[in-house]
């Protein structure tokens, strides 16, 4: 525990004295990120105006490098804690690079006047966010993914050894996403720095965090490593998810599925079923489903959506028992859907229930034929 | 950037020479130069030059600045660029203190000395402060806070007038002239006090410049950079108030001055930056009341209209001008 550079020690967080979330316990090493999740109005941003120093604390201690944050001064945190919020910083008639230099402010003397070393840093900060030709740009002129670039940029220039970002994702598109996260862990990374933050994309938190911390409740609900957290359902419960479900391996979220007698059989595997059975369900048609090997990439996708699914364990032969379900399920429904146009050694089974099915004048339907 | 301070200066020059010149009394440009000089020049002319024009410009000069100033300092508190002195009923508040103190020493007989005018007029700024910020704390939505500012002058102006209907003769042609706002009968010995207070209030503000730039991006961000946030933001109403109250002890509400010169400034110069807007917006004021002035005076001469009457003509539109383009840029 000694190496810990942040800690977090009975923290309380609230509004007007009223806690919100209690005992929250964190400890982080330097350069590691660690990401908040949780519903709605769970607290993620309280507990990061907490940490930030922008709401006081109801109880407990924030430990910066073992020195406890309240009692450092202002100017002090300025230059250990930097945010990005969700909130627009107002740049009225600002271009990005005074929007940038405004990092500099706790180094700056008394009317805030940039040295020639303060431009270095500012042009660096720029250049590592790839937004040095935009220097001169209007800060209210550009998209929200530069914006967020450029206020990644202003928070550097504050050479802060602490970085809270407050949802930090959620105005950009896929790419810049991407791009905005892989950044951040470069900076981690290169120059040691710490991240807290609080992020909407479930399947983006897993991959980019060290630390995950659940809220739910009054409490923290989890707190450990990704793939400590991400198991057995608990996102499911966590948000309290009664409609549809979250796949937690590959970060997939499936729909409600249709209940009911199945209508359809699908014979799918390797990975061809999953658009069918997307187009089923949202036609509100029961189906059932297989026979699946367990670690095919229909499974997940069946499992949340097939009123029924035939899956066989590991890579073997399809069983004879497993084969007999399903020609139960054929029996059972009008028509049959095949996905695939091929069936290899392992499920030659699949193969004879198309066969069975024709036979028994199924009506027959082989979307890979369009 | 200098030389669009270098332009500022001259149109201020331009203008305060104008105002010396120009009246029912033409005194040549060479006369004022010599006047000013201490030169010997026409009795006359140097009694209108030196007892009631250099005076009154002057006054014009420096309460046109803090005026300015004052609106920037409330401009920046509420990030709003439609806040100011007069629209969030701050001036008006300051008047009807002024009015009070005035009817009731007045009445007695006792003389009051601008000095205690301004204590009057900034209690009565810091009094109306308190309620706007009052109910700035129970509405979020700024365009109802300023219904409410303008309401408040509204209030005040309206119990003003009640005072003024029912006080003595004598007092009623000083008052009523007054709380019209004009920069008539101003003295030298008024013009040293307003000049120490704009100028050390004005030098006050300025040395706010770097939290002031902070404050700008927005609360959370300046207490992130280390700004002490409650600090500052007693600095800003006192600091404005002052200026506020010094315009309206020496030359009753002023209106839209507040408003329009800040928004024109920062147009032309194209930043925010409180290091240059500060001096930037005081020469602007002054400007503007300067030329607002000089029509005052001549456009009707040998009748003289109310300073606020001129301002609200120049000032008005500039505020619905820049209303407009608010609503484009937020349409985009």
């Amino acid at each position: 525990m000694t190496d810990l550079f942040f800690q977090t020690q009975r923290l309380c967080v609230g509004y007007d004295g009223k806690p919100l979330i209690e005992g929250i316990q964190i400890g982080l090493e330097q350069g590691e990120i660690l990401t908040l999740i949780g519903p709605n109005g769970a607290g993620k941003s309280t507990v990061l105006k907490s940490i930030a120093g922008q709401l006081a604390p109801l109880g407990g201690t924030v430990y910066l490098d073992k020195r406890p944050a309240d009692r450092m001064t202002k100017a002090q945190l300025a230059r250990q804690i930097a945010i990005v919020l969700t909130s627009r910083l107002r740049g009225e008639m600002m271009t990005c690079g005074e929007v940038v230099a405004t990092g500099r402010y706790p180094y700056t003397g008394y009317f805030g006047l940039l040295s020639e070393a303060d431009r270095q840093i500012v042009e660096e900060a720029m250049e590592m966010v790839h937004m040095r030709e935009w220097k001169e740009r209007p800060f209210s002129r550009i998209s929200d993914g530069q914006r967020q670039r450029v206020m990644l940029a202003r928070a550097i220039c504050q050479q802060p050894r602490l970085l809270i970002l407050d949802e930090p994702t959620s105005y950009l598109d896929v790419r810049h996403q991407l791009e905005f996260l892989s950044l951040l862990q470069k900076m981690c990374r290169k120059m040691g720095l710490t991240v807290i933050m609080s992020l909407h994309e479930l399947e983006l938190a897993a991959k980019v965090s060290d630390r995950v911390c659940c809220l739910k409740g009054r409490y923290v609900d989890r707190y450990g490593r990704p793939e400590e957290v991400f198991t057995g359902g608990y996102v499911s419960s966590l948000f309290g998810v009664s409609l549809g479900s979250y796949d937690e391996i590959n970060g997939g979220m499936e729909l409600e599925p249709a209940l009911g007698q199945p209508q359809v059989f699908v014979i799918a595997g390797a990975g061809t079923g999953r658009s069918v059975y997307r187009r089923l369900q949202r036609k509100g048609i029961p189906f059932a489903t297989g026979i699946l090997f367990s670690n095919d990439l229909d499974y997940p996708v069946a499992k949340a959506l097939a009123a029924d699914c035939i899956a066989s364990e590991g890579l073997e032969p399809m069983g004879e028992a497993l084969f007999e379900a399903a020609r139960q399920r054929v029996d059972a429904c009008g028509r049959v859907i095949c996905c695939r146009e091929r069936f290899g050694a392992l499920e030659e089974a699949n193969g004879r229930l198309l066969s069975y099915a024709k036979s028994r004048g199924k009506e027959i339907e082989e979307p890979w034929r369009k | 950037m200098g030389r669009k301070f270098l332009i500022l200066v001259t149109l201020a020059a331009v203008f305060l020479t104008a105002n010396l010149c120009v009246g029912t009394v033409k005194i040549p440009l060479g006369q004022i130069a010599a006047g000013l000089a201490g030169r010997p020049v026409d009795p006359a002319a140097q009694r209108i030059l030196w007892d009631i024009r250099l005076p009154r410009a002057l006054a014009a000069l420096l309460l046109g600045g803090a005026l300015a100033l004052a609106g920037y300092l409330l401009q920046s508190f509420f990030h709003n660029p439609i806040a100011g002195p007069f629209v969030l009923g701050i001036s008006s508040g300051a008047k009807l203190v002024v009015a009070v103190f005035l009817v009731c020493l007045l009445g007695r007989g006792i003389r009051v000395s601008s000095g205690a005018l301004i204590l009057a007029a900034f209690l009565g700024a810091m009094l109306s402060m308190g309620l706007v910020l009052l109910l700035s704390r129970r509405m979020h939505n700024m365009s109802m806070l300023v219904v409410c500012g303008v309401l408040i002058g509204y209030i005040c102006s309206a119990c003003t007038e009640l005072l003024v209907t029912f006080a003595d003769d004598a007092d009623i042609v000083n008052l009523h002239n007054w709380s019209n706002g004009s920069f008539s009968g101003i003295t030298w010995g008024n013009v040293a006090l307003m000049a120490a207070v704009v100028s050390v209030v004005s030098f006050l503000a300025f040395l706010l410049a770097k939290p002031l730039s902070a404050y700008q991006l927005g609360e959370a961000y300046a207490r992130n950079l280390g700004v002490n946030l409650k600090l500052l933001k007693v600095q800003m109403v006192v600091l404005s108030s002052l200026l506020s109250a010094c315009v309206v002890a020496y030359a009753g509400p002023v209106s839209f001055v507040g408003l329009a010169a800040p928004y024109l400034v920062k147009s032309l110069f194209g930043t925010q930056r409180p290091l240059v807007m500060i001096p930037a917006c005081f020469l602007g004021g002054s400007v503007f009341c300067l030329f607002c002035d000089l029509l005052a005076r001549n456009l009707f001469a040998p009748t003289e209209l109310s300073i606020s009457t001129v301002t609200a003509v120049f000032g008005a539109p500039v505020a619905v001008w820049m209303m407009l383009l608010r609503g484009k840029e937020k349409a985009l």
